[in-house]
């Protein structure tokens, strides 16, 4: 197991090293990094300045090696409109993303999952046919259109639910809703197949050939090994969902880092954008890594190789 | 005195999603089965064995249902019983255990805890009652260190263990009827000749009746008392081993005797049996061997063989057998 | 629409499974299999996208103020001149739907074909040569699939600027790696294969190789990955021009015409929201189900995607 670990971990640096070059590499990409990292407005001098800063003059991997140093302490980079350091302004929306992320999340297992058994065992029945429909519909619905309906018809039309802001549970439906909505079909999905997957296995026929009640095949038997890569799939999305938030955050102005990254974009703060993109590349490095190692905890297969 | 088990003209059919194809995989197959008694069935694959196995455990793929016939149990037709009824046989009663050991336990539960699930099912044991009689199971099918191995995963375990584990899960309620498909098949040939010595060491303790699904006569040979050879769905010939290995009234049963190569044989090359075994859903008229039988004559062709009694308790089917 | 039934045999399948079947057909509107409606909603939105310019009653991009937020046709203040209203600078809305599909058309066909070829070539690159190419190449798609398409697309808009022409490259960058790791491992699996081996055993160049063994062999996944691939690159593409840094105003992009119909969306004017949604909706739909089909069709194995 320890060799496991230390590939993962390997894998995981080298990521990390990929992520800020390529971030780097962008960047410089457009020829004058300067245009991108100076606040709007600033004068020749200050160009002037943070070109000297930068050390713009000085080879490729000096430069990078600087970024990497300053990543490495923490420094982000500041934001033009909040005056404040990037690293800051995101930790401290980043708790209200998760919150969205992990309300979502249990939203898209308390409905993918059941229903995707339930589509499995009921293969080919009215359970699996309506399954398909919903995993459908969940796949091809945008999740900031779920959004936007949903304001529509609960917020304009009903008035139960605030359409935006935070601070009350009730204005964390509806963005939950919307946030999980394509998850919860893509779980669904992925609980049907490994479901189906499993109950044609050996073991669970043997488990019939026991005698044993149909419950104890579905619930112990298949169930526990159908859910694994659902499970690992759930800790990957968790992450994604807080990324991809970025739409639904805007458009129930809910404070998270998605929200973060289109204040940035909106007021061309550069330093915010970049620095949201690298903090979510890493976050989801991190997770993978940690799932990874999570898996082999769990997985008696690996724990004792 | 009933049989412990009697298959009456069974016949199971595979009926595909459409309702186009219907494929008899096993056809108007009787024979008897005494207490204590081991039939070995043999026959190349596809020829309906394990449908057969699964038909008797009423445990056959939603695409399958058996058509008619009747397989009775103790008496007892189990082809009328309803699901409960059977679950509540299964494991207890009749016993059955598949080819692949690896494949036949859960990757996720201990050992143990898979061979005391089925007497906390069927006897309704308490955990510590069930663990404690896993331990002696696996003593019984010979595991060094059991009160180790028990708490193991099936993957630390060898293949030949692990056969044993599926073994020790099969007889852990006493039944009276196992049921094995292939159970050697994926072992080492090294282990196999162990592994028959603890089945037949289990039968005689238990007084277990056992039916052996092979492809291979040898253990057959070694195994059995009696044998049935089936063919396309058709059972050709049944009867005592002794009597069948020397003197085969079917053909099909007699090429199959042939092309065992024998180290003191003369002959210089290997025999094989002319042709492929039959596309179940396009079975030739008439018998189902006859396009490759040595001996095919022209009412064969035409008409489909019936159950020919050639001497005591030794059936075939086959027109020659008949004269 | 008509639907071909199934023949049904009563003494075969049980009767529910065949009336869901059929229920099934029926709304996928599967003929023998085949997605009919799909595929015609696919070629009507082609064929709109193609002529609209012909289709289309009035100019998507000049409105009238004076005939701002006019409702569809059919409601109370709505006018014939206007089928489906007005936006919020009084330009028709269904004018704007119809060039839409134009926009949403070229940049999700053109992105996809990027994606593709790049993906694929380099995807083969990966599995045949292997070695040191291999492990760039993977470690590469590796990291760039760690990061959410949306944030990076997002990432890349703010560095290079928004522009038709750039979405597309940026979706190109963004979504080629998937198709890199699923070619790759098709391709190590046909590197074993006799003909293949065959033809290095003869003496074949490597690029001759890729160029008549292995790309052939690999073009139906690429196909059916790139009808998957549409549905998502058009919810990417509707997310960054909702966002603001997708397709640029006053072109009439679906996602364009969302993020303005949320202007309207507090006081009910709900065909600004509805309307470009379902018509993103239907798109994505249609080239999933499209998608689903043509990968049972064209590769069985493929199912697990």
């Amino acid at each position: 197991m320890k060799r496991y670990i230390f590939r993962r971990l390997g894998y995981a640096i080298i990521s990390l090293v990929l992520l800020s070059a390529t971030i780097f590499v962008f960047v410089r990409l457009t020829g004058d990094p300067t245009v991108l990292l100076v606040e709007p407005g600033a004068s020749r001098g200050d160009i002037e300045a943070l070109r000297k800063d930068l050390g713009l003059d000085q080879p490729l991997w000096v430069q990078y090696g600087a970024f990497v140093k300053n990543l490495v302490h923490g420094d982000f980079g500041s934001s033009f409109y909040y005056r404040t350091p990037v690293l800051e302004l995101y930790l401290s929306r980043l708790p209200h993303s998760l919150l969205l992320a992990t309300t979502a999340m249990v939203f898209s297992l308390l409905i993918g999952i059941p229903s995707g058994v339930l589509a499995a065992v009921r293969v080919n029945g009215w359970g699996d046919g309506a399954g398909k429909v919903f995993a459908l519909l969940g796949l091809s619905m945008p999740s900031f259109w779920v959004g936007l309906l949903m304001i529509l018809f609960f917020s304009v039309y009903l008035g139960w639910l605030p359409s935006s802001g935070s601070g009350t549970p009730l204005h964390l439906v509806m963005p939950a809703v919307a946030l999980g909505w394509y998850f919860a079909a893509a779980h669904m999905r992925l609980t049907r197949s490994s479901m189906l997957e499993v109950l044609g296995s050996e073991y669970v026929k043997l488990a019939r050939l026991k005698g044993l009640p149909e419950a104890l095949v579905i619930g112990k038997h298949a169930f526990k090994n159908a859910l694994i890569p659902v499970l690992t799939l759930a800790g990957i999305n968790l992450v994604i969902m807080v990324n991809v938030a970025v739409v639904v955050e805007t458009v129930f102005a809910w404070p998270g880092i998605g929200r973060l990254l289109y204040e940035g974009i909106a007021f061309r703060d550069f330093p915010v954008v970049q620095a949201t993109v690298l903090l979510g590349g890493v976050m989801i490095i991190a997770v993978n890594l940690l799932v990874d190692l999570l898996y082999a905890v769990i997985d008696p297969r690996i724990r004792f190789q | 005195m009933t049989a412990l088990l009697e298959l009456d003209h069974l016949t199971t059919r595979y009926v595909s999603a459409r309702g186009a194809r219907v494929v008899e995989a096993v056809s108007d197959i009787s024979f008897r089965l005494e207490a204590g008694e081991t039939l070995g069935i043999v026959g190349e694959s596809g020829s309906g064995k394990t449908t057969l196995a699964l038909s008797i455990m009423r445990l056959l793929p939603p695409a399958a249902r058996i058509a008619s016939g009747a397989v009775r149990f103790e008496g007892e037709d189990l082809v009328t019983k309803s699901d409960r009824e059977m679950r509540r046989l299964r494991g207890k009663r009749i016993a059955m255990i598949l080819q692949d050991p690896m494949a036949s336990l859960n990757p996720l539960f201990t050992v143990g805890d898979q061979v005391a699930e089925s007497l906390r099912v069927h006897e309704g044991a308490s955990r510590r009652t069930a663990w404690s009689r896993a331990r002696e199971l696996l003593t019984a099918v010979k595991i060094p260190a059991p009160e180790a191995r028990v708490r193991e995963y099936p993957h630390q375990l060898s293949g030949g263990m692990r056969q044993r584990i599926v073994g020790a899960i099969a007889i852990s309620c006493e039944p009276r009827l196992l049921i094995a498909d292939e159970p050697t098949t994926s072992l080492d040939v090294t282990i196999q000749a162990q592994y028959l010595n603890l089945l037949r060491e289990l039968q005689r303790e238990h007084g277990l009746a056992l039916i052996f699904i092979t492809h291979n006569l040898g253990i057959v040979a070694r195994m059995c008392d009696r044998v049935a050879v089936m063919y396309a769905g058709r059972l050709v010939e049944i009867g005592p081993v002794r009597r069948i290995f020397d003197s085969p009234a079917h053909p099909y049963t007699r090429a199959l005797l042939e092309s065992i190569p024998r180290l003191a044989d003369s002959r210089a090359r290997l025999t094989a049996i002319d042709g492929q075994p039959p596309d179940l859903a396009a079975l030739p008229t008439g018998c189902a061997f006859h396009p490759r039988c040595p001996k095919v004559e022209d009412r064969c062709r035409r008409e489909v063989p019936t159950d020919v009694t050639v001497a005591e308790d030794h059936r075939a089917r086959c027109w020659l057998a008949a004269r | 629409m008509s639907t071909a039934s199934a023949p049904l045999s009563p003494s075969a399948s049980p009767s529910r499974a065949a009336s869901l079947t059929l229920a099934w057909r029926f709304a996928a509107f599967h003929v023998g299999g085949f997605p009919v409606l799909p595929t015609l909603i696919l070629l009507v939105l082609a064929f709109t996208a193609v002529f609209a310019n012909v289709i289309a009653p009035s100019d998507p991009e000049i409105g009238t103020l004076g005939e701002r937020f006019r409702p569809p046709a059919w409601q109370t203040g709505g006018s014939e001149k206007y089928l489906l209203g007005t936006d919020h600078l009084g330009r028709d809305v269904l004018s704007r739907l119809i060039f839409g599909a134009r926009v949403s058309m070229v940049v999700g066909l053109t992105a996809v074909l990027f994606a593709g070829a790049v993906g694929t070539a380099l995807g083969i690159l990966s599995g045949f040569l292997g070695g040191w190419v291999d492990q760039v190449i993977m470690r590469v798609t590796d990291t760039w699939l760690a990061l959410p398409a949306l944030t990076f697309a997002i990432f890349l808009a703010a560095v290079v600027g928004p522009s038709e022409m750039n979405i597309v490259i940026i979706l190109g960058a963004v979504y080629w790696t998937r198709y890199a790791r699923v070619i790759r491992g098709e391709v190590l699996s046909l590197r074993e294969r006799d003909f293949v081996r065959l033809a290095i055993v003869a003496g074949c160049s490597k690029w001759t190789i890729m160029r008549r063994h292995i790309l052939p062999n690999v073009l139906n996944s690429a196909i059916v990955l790139g009808t998957l691939m549409l549905g998502v690159v058009i919810v990417t593409e509707a997310a960054l021009s909702f966002l603001g840094v997708g397709v640029p105003p006053p072109k009439p992009a679906w996602g364009l015409m969302l993020a303005d119909g949320k202007k309207g969306l507090m006081a009910g004017y709900w065909w600004l929201t509805v309307l470009p949604g379902s018509c993103i909706m239907l798109m994505v739909l249609s080239a999933n189900l499209l998608g689903d089909w043509l990968r049972v069709k064209l590769d069985p194995q493929l199912r697990q995607l």
